[in-house]
């Protein structure tokens, strides 16, 4: 399986955000993207997702499923956690399992060290757990790529470690990583993309 | 079909856990039709002949309460990211939410409207007729409002131009709805094509609702 990147170009409330970006990150192997604030790393995510339309360029899929787009085999954590307030984690999860397809839960909360808050709800939870209830989507739906956005943020030493497990199992397996993070996550970044903005 | 089924009973428990759902829809309804008779006097013949156009712009007024809770929420946490990414069409997700609308909201306010009415005298021959059309027409109401809901979600206090884009939208579902409710008093002529028309509506906003709406939404998330 293998992503690739031709010519990208995207625009964003008129003005271009980053040009004639080319890449390729193949099964096994995570992208990290670094570059200031604001030189597109989220708007690169979103378009990998599908959430964004390219201005230009193409971007393929290789040996995933015809049938699918690109953004329903992938995950993508956003900066925003995606979580009810009203609903208890095990149901924040329960209805992610649901909607996404398959999945156990309890596994996925064992994962990021959930299982002990279960059924508290979501607007209990500090800005750290409920990174990791978002984080726990990652573990609970299995999809070959894995769009993550700053996902460290606000994540304290023990879950930093518990995601850069996850993510490496993820490698292991043949999955790929595209990941905007200024942090270092304990993984060897195998490819590494700048984006510095377009001028 | 499992997934429509998890989403909607999703919005079910939110909005029955949140607050500010169908109790306070139903709060809104029941003070609309206590003012009424304040506002025009205690005539009761005046009031017995006006009940059922009453009860339905106290209807539309209470559904347009709560639409901002159909898409608003799930812009704001990022899950429509997730659910735009997901296995179904964004439109199966936009029928789905307002199904869980019309269900959470709509139908309780339509099933509570005849009881509501015993407080501007509506006459007991009407209160079938009455129940038959809201029930039929707040299926319309609902997947309207979507529409609405869906075209205002990245706007903070869209609510009053929700009002503003749907009302008009309502005219049809206003016209049949009221003749529908007349019942027996204008003939069951008028009575019964108005409800076939009302049922029509319904089916009609089922299918091209969940289009609209998830055109507004991807325009936003874009």
């Amino acid at each position: 399986m293998q992503l690739t990147a031709q010519n990208l170009q995207c625009d964003r409330g008129g003005r271009v955000v980053f040009s004639g970006l080319s890449f390729r990150v193949a099964a096994g192997r995570m992208l990290q993207l670094t570059g200031p604030n604001g030189s597109g790393k989220s708007s690169l995510l979103r378009l990998i997702a599908g959430l964004n339309e390219a201005a230009a360029g193409t971007l393929q899929l290789d040996g995933g499923s015809a049938d699918l787009a690109i953004g329903q085999q992938a995950h993508y954590i956003a900066h925003q956690d995606a979580a009810k307030a009203a609903l208890t984690v095990e149901e924040n999860l329960a209805f992610w399992r649901d909607f996404l397809g398959g999945g156990d839960v309890e596994a996925a909360m064992a994962a990021l060290d959930l299982t002990r808050l279960s059924s508290y709800h979501a607007g209990l939870l500090s800005a750290g757990q409920k990174r990791r209830l978002a984080l726990a989507r990652l573990a609970l739906v299995p999809r070959a790529l894995w769009l993550l956005d700053e996902p460290t943020v606000g994540l304290d030493a023990a879950s930093q470690e518990r995601l850069a497990a996850i993510m490496g199992d993820h490698l292991a397996r043949g999955g790929l990583i595209i990941a905007a993070t200024h942090v270092a996550l304990g993984l060897e970044p195998q490819v590494k993309l700048e984006l510095r903005g377009a001028r | 079909m499992s997934l429509i089924w998890s989403l909607i009973r999703r919005d079910l428990t939110l909005s029955l856990r949140q607050g500010g759902g169908v109790g306070t829809a139903l709060g809104f309804f029941l003070t609309v039709v206590v003012l009424l008779p304040i506002g025009l006097g205690p005539d009761q013949a005046l009031l017995m002949r006006l009940a059922p156009g009453l009860l339905w712009i106290a209807l539309l007024l209470s559904v347009l309460l709560s639409a901002d809770r159909i898409f608003q929420q799930d812009y704001e946490d990022g899950s429509l990211d997730i659910m735009a990414m997901g296995p179904v069409p964004l439109e199966i997700v936009a029928l789905a939410k307002a199904i869980a609308h019309w269900l959470s909201t709509s139908l309780p306010l339509a099933i509570a409207a005849p009881a509501l009415g015993f407080l501007i005298n509506l006459e007991p021959a009407a209160i079938l007729p009455v129940f038959l059309a809201m029930v039929l027409g707040s299926v319309s109401l609902s997947m309207l409002v979507s529409i609405g809901a869906a075209v205002t979600v990245g706007l903070r206090r869209g609510g009053l131009l929700l009002s503003v884009l749907v009302l008009p939208l309502y005219v049809p579902v206003m016209i049949f709805g009221v003749s529908a409710s007349q019942g027996a008093t204008a003939g069951p002529d008028i009575a019964t094509p108005s409800l076939l028309i009302l049922g029509a509506l319904a089916l009609a906003s089922l299918v091209l609702s969940p289009l609209a709406a998830a055109a507004a939404l991807r325009s936003y998330l874009k």
